[in-house]
């Protein structure tokens, strides 16, 4: 992954740190992250800024054994498709589990935590990672 | 073709120009009639950090001054040249063009791989928050299970038939036969998919000549007739799209191919499709229309997709078995059919094979490239 510089993460923070995404006042889609053109409506859309709840459910996931470079330290770890309730997916990972916990269609919300470090003195990178509702067995 | 597999002692320009005076050769020509060539690389820049492939290409295969132009679309970037090439050739600008595809991959430590393809996917939204290939792929596959039954044993037999193949290919990167046990047995990549359900890390390059029928017809014993080249694109991410267990680019595309091809899934005899997973090998025999949504995985099962079964499916061994070194792909699917549809594919020969067709995908399904040959003979 290209190492990132402060602009493209200051850039992102209204999306990886609070779900900010868009919202197409002409066919009423959802859409995160956001974006500048309704790809349905294109120039009769009207696109507006949309805060999600960060409230959804698991769509599909996985359990990442073998991950990307930065994510050395982090695997295994359970990366899902999550669908907001507002209608858009996202991927994510969830914290706190492994892949025996999760089922499809287990509800989730999103939290707030690191997501990779450059290394060895660069940028701490944060953003949305989700949570289990439900309670887990220890 | 040059061999695939891991080619320590050769480089990126190197198997390029073996493929191309392969392709050369066999063509009965000098090389003087190219007048243009199209090369498909996905990500030499994050791989062996070369761009301005076009230039690089033409000048090691002594084709200076003509253009020469690299096409990208992630792992269908051969597909794309393909076409590329046969629209050029098509359109009359151009009478003889090369395409080529080549990836040069094994000199790059595996996690810069992993981020290196990570981008044919999308690079802020999925790989960013640890989303590798495997890991989208089983997102797919997990879908797929749930909506249609599909089963870790069922994509196993997608693996085994096509190492069966691949065994009977000498350019192949893995040259021996696996059992349903193995792959249940390896270990596990991204849940459910396992490092047997995953085609490998490959060096490799294959090249095709175009031209025009009639006058292929002239220099070339068996010239193979393009009936039909089609492009479709779809949502970058996989997160976006309204289906995770179908790939609306491959749908779209075939459909116009079978229309521009005047021929029906029924015609054709041989398949090469983009099975970078054993997951998506089922995917596409389903959207290629070769059988009904969610019967992909029986139908693998039951031998269905073997050499010379119901419809013969990766008879070069795919991208599992032959190997996928990714630009490469979608010419090295263009060779196999090319060899099959002569006759001169020896070991692995389907009977009687008139019309093939290859299957290119691009990321998790964001670009599907289509073609159709037949042999004119």
């Amino acid at each position: 992954m290209p190492s990132e510089n402060l602009a493209i993460t200051w850039r992102r923070i209204p999306e990886r740190y609070r779900l900010t995404g868009s919202a197409c006042e002409t066919c009423k889609t959802n859409y995160f992250p956001t974006r500048k053109l309704c790809p349905k409506c294109r120039r009769k859309g009207k696109i507006m800024l949309k805060q999600f709840s960060g409230k959804g459910q698991v769509y599909s996931f996985t359990e990442v054994t073998a991950g990307p470079a930065g994510f050395e330290l982090e695997v295994p770890y359970v990366l899902a498709i999550v669908e907001l309730v507002e209608g858009p997916r996202l991927t994510a990972q969830v914290v706190g589990v492994g892949e025996k916990d999760v089922k499809i269609g287990d509800k989730v919300e999103m939290i707030f935590r690191k997501i990779l470090e450059d290394s060895p003195e660069g940028l701490i990178h944060y953003g949305y990672k989700f949570r289990l509702l439900k309670k887990v067995a220890k | 073709m040059s061999k695939f597999g891991e080619e320590w002692t050769r480089g990126f320009r190197d198997m390029l120009t073996e493929a191309g005076g392969r392709a050369i050769e066999d063509a009965k020509m000098s090389g003087a009639e190219i007048d243009a060539m199209y090369v498909g690389t996905m990500a030499p820049g994050s791989l062996v950090g070369q761009e301005h492939i076009g230039a690089l290409v033409a000048d090691y295969m002594g084709l200076t001054p003509i253009p020469s132009t690299r096409c990208e679309a992630a792992c269908a970037s051969g597909g794309v040249a393909l076409r590329q090439g046969y629209m050029a050739v098509a359109s009359g600008i151009h009478d003889c063009v090369a395409v080529g595809g080549v990836e040069k991959m094994t000199d790059t430590p595996g996690d810069e791989i992993a981020s290196a393809l990570g981008g044919a996917g999308d690079q802020e939204w999925e790989l960013f928050m640890g989303a590798t290939f495997p890991a989208i792929y089983a997102f797919t596959a997990r879908r797929h299970m749930l909506e249609y039954g599909t089963t870790e044993e069922q994509m196993a037999a997608v693996a085994v038939k096509n190492h069966a193949n691949a065994a009977k290919n000498k350019y192949a990167h893995f040259q021996n036969e696996i059992t349903i046990d193995t792959v249940m047995k390896s270990k596990y990549v991204a849940s459910p998919l396992k490092l047997f359900d995953c085609a490998p890390i490959t060096d490799g390059a294959a090249v095709v000549v175009l031209m025009p029928l009639d006058k292929a017809k002239k220099v070339c014993e068996q010239p193979i007739e393009i009936t039909a080249s089609t492009q479709a694109s779809d949502y970058l991410a996989l997160h976006s799209r309204e289906s995770m267990t179908s790939l609306n680019a491959t749908k779209v595309a075939a459909k116009k191919a079978y229309e521009q091809a005047k021929v029906s899934v029924k015609d054709i005899d041989i398949v090469e499709v983009h099975d970078c997973f054993t997951i998506a090998e089922i995917m596409a025999i389903e959207d290629l229309g070769f059988f009904p949504k969610g019967q992909g995985g029986p139908a693998s099962a039951a031998g269905k997709t073997a050499l010379n079964a119901e419809i013969s499916v990766n008879t070069s061994g795919g991208l599992k078995g032959c190997g996928h070194p990714v630009g490469a792909t979608g010419i090295k699917q263009a060779v196999e059919v090319v060899w099959q549809l002569r006759g001169t594919a020896g070991a692995r020969q389907v009977k009687d094979a008139k019309v093939g067709m290859t299957h290119n995908v691009g990321g998790s399904g964001a670009t599907a490239v289509v073609h159709i040959m037949k042999n004119d003979a």
